[in-house]
């Protein structure tokens, strides 16, 4: 074999700790290095230009990259030796930026640790054989996990392109956090006004199927060939029959309930529609408060429902639906500000959240559109916001901006110039991060048209007395204490992922960051893509974010799914794992460990039973080479002799070193 | 600190991919600076790892083995590191009586995100392989019949394997 | 009783003099209710304030010298009415962990610091070790019907790192023991609040002011009593009551007490036992409710 090594600089990244033509240098004494170099960006054009001249020239049969990570690059040099005739993958790296110089200071133990890891890929290298790939069919359909504005969004682009579109949302109506939102920011147009229009479009869409109140019980399967099975939640109202007339919410006796939607400013009915503009527009019977279903009495809603639609008998029913593709758009949930003993720990009634007063400041609300306070009803005057509640605080455990705060605490403080003419708002606040577009000057119209009082520090205290709240807090530009006696005081509680994130990421085989929220594969140059082929992520499921923010994301993650199935077929990788028939002695252990159910028992040629691999569903994790106590069964380019032949290089020049 | 108390020792990390070795990465681009001992050998997955590479590695002149793969529920492949919980439980178990010191291989769980955690998780790792010193050369006849005994023929590594090419 | 604890016990400065009664009754209660008290031998001032102010090491060493005291006594384990007293004694044994200080400190000491004693105050003993449970199965003259406030001061939970015990923000622990007395215990936000601390001697009008602010608070939340952990908090709310009275154009006459006092009290001790005479804001009224019920 001849085998050329490319040590990339990286710029100065590199280059600054390792001393890359030493490390190139060393190389040439390698086994079957027959060309060795260092350049300075190897993944540029003239650096790509190098390594395809020098194929030719030196009649390579492998190369080695020493560069960044393999995570980072591995496909752009698997392209380049493919253009320079290779086969793609007879390419290592040898991670010499992420795991050398960036995280050691000592020149000399970087460039020895580089020349060992060089060693290793070259090493593994020697064992690698040219694969090929097989195609096979997708399924175009894509499943879409969330019906906020980020899923509508995916679903829509998914729909519109052609694709078929699962949309599984876990509530009884799709719309998510937007639906719950009065006004939005800079525009203050109504909320509902925009989104709704586009619930109806995806909700009328041939092409999409929606699955309202329903949940993804599992994912199976590998990119273009999913099978998800879902979970058709008992509701106790045959969506068929309902109308939405909404009689039975009327008619229902149970008025305690706790108002999900309205996030328990006021309350509603065990049977219930959450909101008037709700798609489906369908009653959902809560069975921890129907009595009906919780006593056996009642039954008011089945006897005035004038199509009989409900069924107190009705169980949560299994759905499965195939797709090559799924977006994760599972949105986030809110901070419990009960954490902060300080503001009174969740029991002062006139402390509410954002989202509480958003539901307050919408005419469709519990309140009529009215803001009152919690305690007496009365209105306020004097209203406090207080930002940061759960955001940038590492001693809650949330270190993180919440992205949109800053932005709907003007909107809230302009809105309440527009309810209550004669009120003062007043907004504690860290900094004020209003970077996109028109943002900077909507918080400045609250400051200087709606004459709200910025304060810039953190809020230590909040306590009653005399039937106001007293506020205490740090103007940090003064250098003084205030303390700002409220009505009500309004919490900007942090974002968060939601309950189920972790579960589902479980489900979607995706990792989560160390906040929870999905993780991306690139946090630059793939940001909507996870590590697993086939599963886009959408709006705050992956970080905390704004609307315009998430609708893009959504049409972004739409755009990879179809493009993805643009093509009727798709390439397997070939790292899958292979029988040797000769060595299996037909013991089935691979069999039973295969996560994938890859591995199916067979008949050899001599009459006796094999194991073999359906390279399709086979995803490379190498499990069944450790069971199999024949090595028969070997993961193509993580073999047992090519990992052991990287442990070799290392030990032999190790033991010949210290022999010195 | 690039090495722990001046001579470098000899430590190999099997990492998982998906996991563990974007973690390594993590700490990389948030220059967490750590020991130069280590050096990794990317896995697709912890239930790669045969404990006989261990071994092989802590006879043939490693001072310590680190592996590190997805947290127990977060295996890319659903359950490979709970394949190699079981099987690097009972290597570690097993080290002593070849007369390796225990200390010497370590596991661990490390998500991609979790760069200041890899941080640790080598630190820690390289001045436990420093405090225990340089590995004595093991008797290499006891050693060639443990990897036997352990019922590893497919150990023997200088000849690439014949599972490949027939 | 079948299961005794046993603790080393630092009584600190203060509960040698202006809070004599803290003392007293800290130990009382302690006796009856199976917690075994062994005064540290020879101890030494903690320090307080003035001495991490001026030397960190020197304060350490102060702190060091005590916990070694007790490490000789053969406890484990020592407790301190005193949450300025914990305070130092816990940062010393924290910062000791680093090893450059720890020599620092030694070359202050005879003996080279070991550590290996825990110091807790008084009320986490009662609240976690005791229980309110137990404190409540011996109450004799139950508190029913006296609404009593529990003050917390600055330093009973925080820092949260050094103290680790109870909410540094909204403690409960004293609420728990007041509750388990028969008393009535209120929501109050300025459970944790500042009194104004040692700034009495060089900034009286800042202590007058704060102190005023919660005894305030504490009449609008409809105390009774008021229930303190703190020597230097009772001596800022009940010593200087005429000052912040005069200073406020207010006339808050609600005792101040040791939370030992009024567990003492309920336990069925005689006043003169928990050095309840040395008040200055008359608490008669309060001690002829508990013998009337």
């Amino acid at each position: 074999m001849r085998i050329g090594v490319f040590v990339c600089h990286c710029g100065s990244n590199i280059a600054a700790r390792v001393n890359c033509a030493e490390v190139a240098k060393a190389a040439l004494n390698f086994p079957d290095v027959v060309f060795a170099t260092d350049e300075v960006y190897m993944c540029s054009e003239p650096g790509q230009e190098s390594i395809r001249k020098a194929i030719v020239e030196h009649r390579l049969d492998g190369v080695v990259v020493a560069s960044c990570s393999p995570r980072m690059h591995e496909v752009t040099f698997r392209r380049t030796v493919e253009r320079a005739g290779l086969n793609r993958y007879m390419v290592e790296m040898a991670n010499i930026r992420e795991h050398v110089s960036w995280i050691g200071h000592d020149k000399d133990s970087n460039t020895r640790k580089a020349i060992d890891l060089v060693r290793i890929a070259a090493a593994k290298l020697r064992r690698d054989k040219p694969l090929t790939f097989k195609t096979f069919e997708v399924v175009k359909k894509v499943l879409v996990v969330g019906g906020g504005v980020a899923g509508i969004q995916a679903a829509l682009d998914c729909a519109d392109a052609g694709l078929d579109v699962v949309l599984v949302e876990r509530k009884s109506t799709i719309g998510g956090r937007m639906a719950q939102l009065d006004k939005t920011f800079p525009t203050v147009d109504c909320s509902t006004c925009v989104l709704g229009p586009k619930m109806v479009d995806a909700a009328q869409h041939t092409r999409i199927s929606l699955m309202a109140y329903s949940e993804i019980e599992d994912v199976s399967g590998y990119v273009g060939n999913f099978t998800a099975r879902i979970k058709r939640k008992a509701s106790y109202v045959d969506f068929s029959k309902c109308t939405g007339c909404g009689l039975c919410t009327e008619k229902c006796p149970s008025k305690k309930t706790f108002d999900d939607f309205n996030e328990g400013v006021g309350t509603t009915t065990a049977i219930n529609i959450p909101f008037p503009q709700a798609i489906p527009k369908k009653a959902v019977i809560n069975p921890a408060t129907c009595l009906k279903l919780t006593k056996g009495k009642c039954g008011a809603c089945a006897k005035v429902c004038p199509t009989g639609a409900i069924n107190f008998d009705m169980r949560e029913e299994i759905v499965e639906e195939r797709v090559g593709a799924v977006i994760a758009a599972t949105g986030y949930d809110l901070f419990d500000h009960s954490k902060y003993e300080e503001y009174g720990g969740g029991k002062l009634p006139d402390v509410i959240t954002s989202i509480q007063y958003e539901r307050m400041l919408s005419a469709s609300g519990p309140t009529g559109g009215h803001v009152k306070r919690p305690s007496d009803g009365k209105e306020p005057k004097t209203v406090v916001f207080v930002s940061c509640v759960g955001s940038r605080d590492p001693a809650k455990g949330r270190p993180y901006c919440s992205n949109f705060c800053c932005m709907y605490i003007a909107k809230q403080s302009i809105l309440t110039k527009d309810h209550i003419p004669d009120s003062q708002s007043y907004v504690f606040y860290i900094d004020i991060r209003a970077p996109q577009k028109g943002y900077e000057e909507f918080t400045r119209r609250a400051q200087e048209e709606y004459g709200t009082r910025y304060i810039r520090g953190r809020v230590s205290k909040i306590y009653p007395e005399g039937g106001k709240l007293i506020v205490r807090g740090a103007d940090t530009l003064l250098g003084t204490q205030v303390e700002v006696q409220a009505d009500l005081v309004v919490l900007a509680v942090g974002v968060e992922p939601t309950p189920g994130a972790g579960k589902l990421a479980e489900k979607l085989r995706i990792s989560t960051d160390q906040n929870g929220f999905f993780m991306e594969s690139h946090p630059k140059l793939r940001p909507v893509e996870t590590n697993t082929a086939g599963v886009f992520l959408a709006g705050a499921c992956q970080g905390p974010k704004d609307i315009p923010a998430s609708v893009a994301q959504g049409s972004a993650a739409a755009g990879k799914a179809i493009s993805l199935l643009a093509r009727e077929r798709l390439e397997a990788d070939p790292q899958v794992s292979h029988v040797n028939p000769k060595r299996c002695v037909g013991c089935m252990k691979c069999v039973r460990v295969c996560p994938f159910k890859a591995i199916k028992e067979t008949t050899g040629r001599d009459g006796l039973p094999k194991a073999e691999v359906i390279e399709a569903m086979c995803q490379g994790c190498g499990i069944c080479s450790v069971v199999c106590p024949q090595g028969a069964v070997q993961l193509e380019h993580f073999k047992d002799d090519q990992i052991l032949a990287e442990v070799e290089a290392l030990c032999r020049t190790w033991v010949a070193k210290s022999c010195e | 600190m690039s090495d722990v108390g001046g001579k470098e020792l000899r430590i190999i990390g099997f990492l998982c991919n998906w996991c563990s070795y974007g973690g390594a990465d993590a700490a990389g681009v948030g220059r967490f600076s750590q020991p130069t001992d280590l050096r990794i050998i990317r896995m697709p997955c912890t239930g790669r790892v045969d404990p006989l590479f261990v071994l092989k590695a802590l006879v043939s002149g490693a001072d310590g083995v680190l592996v590190s793969g997805c947290h127990p529920r977060d295996c890319h492949y659903s359950e490979g590191n709970y394949y190699a919980r079981r099987r690097l439980e009972v290597l570690k178990r097993l080290l002593p009586m070849l007369g390796i010191h225990e200390d010497r291989f370590h596991y661990t769980w490390v998500s991609a995100s979790e760069g200041a955690r890899w941080q640790q998780v080598v630190t820690r790792f390289t001045e436990r392989i420093h405090e225990l010193g340089p590995m004595d050369s093991l008797d290499p006849e006891l050693a060639v019949c443990a990897i036997r005994e352990l019922g590893g023929e497919n150990g023997q590594a200088d000849q690439p394997a014949p599972a490949s090419g027939e | 009783m079948s299961d005794r604890i046993s603790y080393a016990y630092y009584p600190g400065c203060s509960q040698t003099g202006s809070a004599i009664d803290y003392d007293m009754s800290t130990r009382e209660v302690m006796r009856d209710l199976g917690v075994e008290l062994n005064e540290v031998p020879d101890w030494t001032c903690c320090g307080s304030s003035p001495a991490h102010a001026i030397d960190g090491a020197l304060s350490a060493a102060l702190s060091a010298r005590n916990l070694e005291q007790a490490r000789t006594m053969g406890a484990g384990r020592l407790t301190t009415p005193c949450p300025s007293c914990l305070a130092n004694l816990r940062t010393a044994a924290r910062k000791l962990r680093a090893p450059l200080f720890k020599e620092r400190v030694d070359r202050l000491l005879d003996e080279p610091y070991q550590g290996g004693v825990t110091a807790k105050s008084t009320l986490e003993v009662l609240f976690a070790e005791v229980g309110p449970e137990k404190v409540a199965a011996r109450v004799i003259l139950p508190l029913t019907g006296l609404k009593i406030v529990p003050y917390y001061g600055c330093l009973t939970t925080r820092l949260k790192e050094v103290m680790q015990f109870d909410s540094e923000e909204n403690p409960v622990s004293m609420d728990a023991l007041l509750r388990a007395c028969g008393a009535e215990v209120p929501d109050f936000s300025f459970k944790t609040e500042c009194c104004g601390a040692s700034l009495a001697i060089p900034k009286k009008d800042a202590v007058v002011a704060l102190s005023g602010k919660i005894m305030e608070m504490a009449r609008l939340a409809g105390a009774d009593a008021v229930a303190v952990a703190c020597p230097l908090c009772q001596m800022n709310l009940d010593l200087r009551r005429g000052q912040i009275n005069r200073a406020m154009g207010t006339r808050n006459d609600i005792p101040v007490f040791y939370f030992t006092q009024l567990i003492g009290l309920a336990l069925g001790f005689a006043p003169d036992k928990l050095g309840v005479g040395k008040l200055c804001v008359n608490p008669k009224r309060v001690l002829d409710r508990i013998v009337r019920s």
